[in-house]
């Protein structure tokens, strides 16, 4: 069993051709790739309207942000 | 690889190459310390993955797509020909992988392709991606502390892996349409990387809005101070310690470029004229040099500007810098750098644009400044070894930068920011940008250290110490 073309490295070496596994899939490996961007791009959309859903929910107070503020105006840079 | 120097040659434009990726990547460190230190404390962390996620999803966009658009879009298509055929840069191509050069398994692949672009492929398609990386990352800063990371990673895809390769195609290859019909000439990427990243910018901010309380109700602009100014220092000088790679991936190491008989062997641009690594060298650094000191008197020493102008200073010069004597080199930084400086006041004065970097003026402004510039000092020069091909000319030049700029940069930021907008993906929401957008984490980080330190207390107490 091999899952590439090359058995071993003694005959001619200009020879040798493409030298990763599964050679002939390659459109296989592309459209996986391209699911993969989209799905990760869709995957962030949603997760990242949720955090800021729960953001709000959760997390935004007139004390939060007064304490946000406090800093700001304390400490605007670190010199 | 048959003989010595066909192999020498070879492998040393493939070790060439590979070392301005790593070079270049410092570019990418740089941009994002620079961004984490203009940003304030509240906004650290989503600052910093904004920028830094750029790298994968332009990275496998432009391993889809966009190698294969520099290497098929020359004519346009269909502004003076057909797409060409680019059967190493397409995704399935087996010459996209590890290969030795022997005999094509795919059709449409020559012997020769083959032999060739099995050595160079990847490394000159890494270069490329990092310049795609810094237009995206040259995006990124403008639009900090306010837009959606899922909007911006769109739009980081459509400047890294379209836009720029499609202005690369025109205006920065051998056969490029641009170069061919207005003799366009732009060796180290005033406009096709910096005009363009800025334009985009632009089509973005005037969408975008400014953060909240930049401006005052009479339309006056106020100070939003810096997190870290020694981390925006260290971050400039990455950049322009990256840029040193960025200008050696704009050429060719080593080519015979003996027209007829005989042959001559140098480096050559992006275009196969003949240049050496020594005028670049000598020019990079008497453009930093009279960026700085422009910067430094425009600004009145303000070390932001003056940082910001060295880099300006170097893109208002890279379009001819392969041709330019040092000392106009130099003082075509320090123009830029002056125009820059004052477009960026005036702009934010008037349209109450908020470029958070400065990146619109040190890239766009300055980018396209450096285009239009080399058209008037270069007139007449050939664009190209092909005698056939317009010669440089101002008008050329200044139709390259108002295509760079305007066409291919602000004009598609503009509608698919408005489309993202329309679709309210485009702006966080008003509470959350009040409050930072690492509220959550920060609270978390809060409630963490607060169970950690009860933990330790009691086993403190357990043992006796109090």
């Amino acid at each position: 069993m091999s899952t590439g073309n090359i058995q071993d490295f003694l005959g001619n070496i200009a020879e040798i051709g493409p030298m990763y596994p599964f050679v002939g899939w390659e459109w296989l490996f592309t459209l996986l790739c391209f699911v993969f961007w989209i799905g990760w791009h869709s995957w962030q959309i949603r997760h990242e309207s949720r955090e800021f859903r729960e953001e709000a929910e959760n997390y935004i107070s007139k004390e939060i942000l007064e304490r946000v503020s406090d800093r700001e105006a304390a400490d605007p840079d670190v010199h | 690889m048959a003989n010595e120097l066909t192999a020498l040659s070879t492998i040393f434009t493939e070790f060439y190459y590979w070392v301005t990726v790593v070079f270049m990547f410092l570019i990418h460190v740089g941009f994002c310390i620079y961004e984490v230190g203009v940003s304030r404390r509240k906004n650290h962390m989503h600052t910093l993955m904004k920028n830094t996620m750029i790298v994968p999803l332009v990275t496998v966009t432009f391993y889809l797509f966009g190698w294969w658009i520099y290497s098929a879009f020359p004519n346009g298509p269909f502004i003076i020909g057909d797409l060409v055929e680019a059967p190493w840069a397409t995704p399935w191509s087996e010459l996209m992988g590890s290969h030795m050069g022997g005999v094509p398994a795919s059709a449409g692949l020559t012997a020769d392709d083959t032999a060739s672009w099995a050595r160079l492929n990847g490394v000159l398609w890494a270069a490329f991606l990092l310049f795609s990386w810094t237009a995206a990352s040259i995006v990124s800063g403008a639009c900090i502390e306010r837009i959606r990371s899922n909007a911006f990673w769109i739009l980081a895809v459509l400047i890294g892996s379209v836009m720029w390769i499609i202005d690369a195609a025109w205006g920065w290859h051998p056969q490029g349409w641009m170069v061919q019909i207005l003799g366009y000439h732009d060796a180290y990427a005033s406009g096709v990387i910096h005009a363009i990243a800025g334009g985009f910018a632009l089509g973005i901010l005037v969408v975008l809005g400014p953060r909240i309380g930049r401006f005052r109700e009479d339309g006056s602009p106020r100070v939003i101070p810096q997190h870290n100014p020694w981390l925006t220092t260290v971050g400039l000088f990455l950049i322009y310690t990256g840029f040193w790679g960025f200008y050696a991936a704009c050429n060719i190491p080593i080519l015979d470029v003996q027209q007829g008989d005989g042959i001559f062997f140098s480096a050559t641009n992006i275009y196969l004229v003949p240049t050496t690594l020594s005028a670049i060298t000598f020019n990079f650094l008497m453009s930093l040099a009279g960026g700085l000191m422009a910067g430094y008197i425009v600004s009145k020493g303000d070390a932001f500007w003056t940082y910001s102008s060295g880099l300006a200073g170097i893109i208002a010069a890279s379009a001819g810098n392969d041709l330019y004597h040092p000392i106009q080199a130099m003082f075509i930084a320090a123009a830029g750098v002056v125009f820059m400086y004052k477009m960026h006041h005036w702009v934010e004065q008037k349209f109450k644009i908020d470029d958070a970097v400065g990146a619109v003026a040190v890239h766009g402004y300055a980018g396209f400044f450096g285009v239009c510039i080399a058209g008037f000092v270069l007139w007449g020069y050939p664009s190209s070894p092909n005698p056939e091909y317009a010669v440089i000319t101002p008008w050329g030049q200044i139709a390259g930068a108002i295509i760079m700029f305007w066409v291919l940069g602000f004009a598609p930021a503009f509608l698919v920011a408005k489309l993202l907008a329309k679709l309210n993906m485009l702006r966080i929401p008003m509470e959350i940008e009040l409050v930072g957008l690492d509220v959550a984490l920060e609270i978390k980080a809060e409630i963490a250290a607060k169970d950690l330190i009860g933990a330790e207390r009691e086993k403190a107490a357990a043992i006796g110490i109090d």
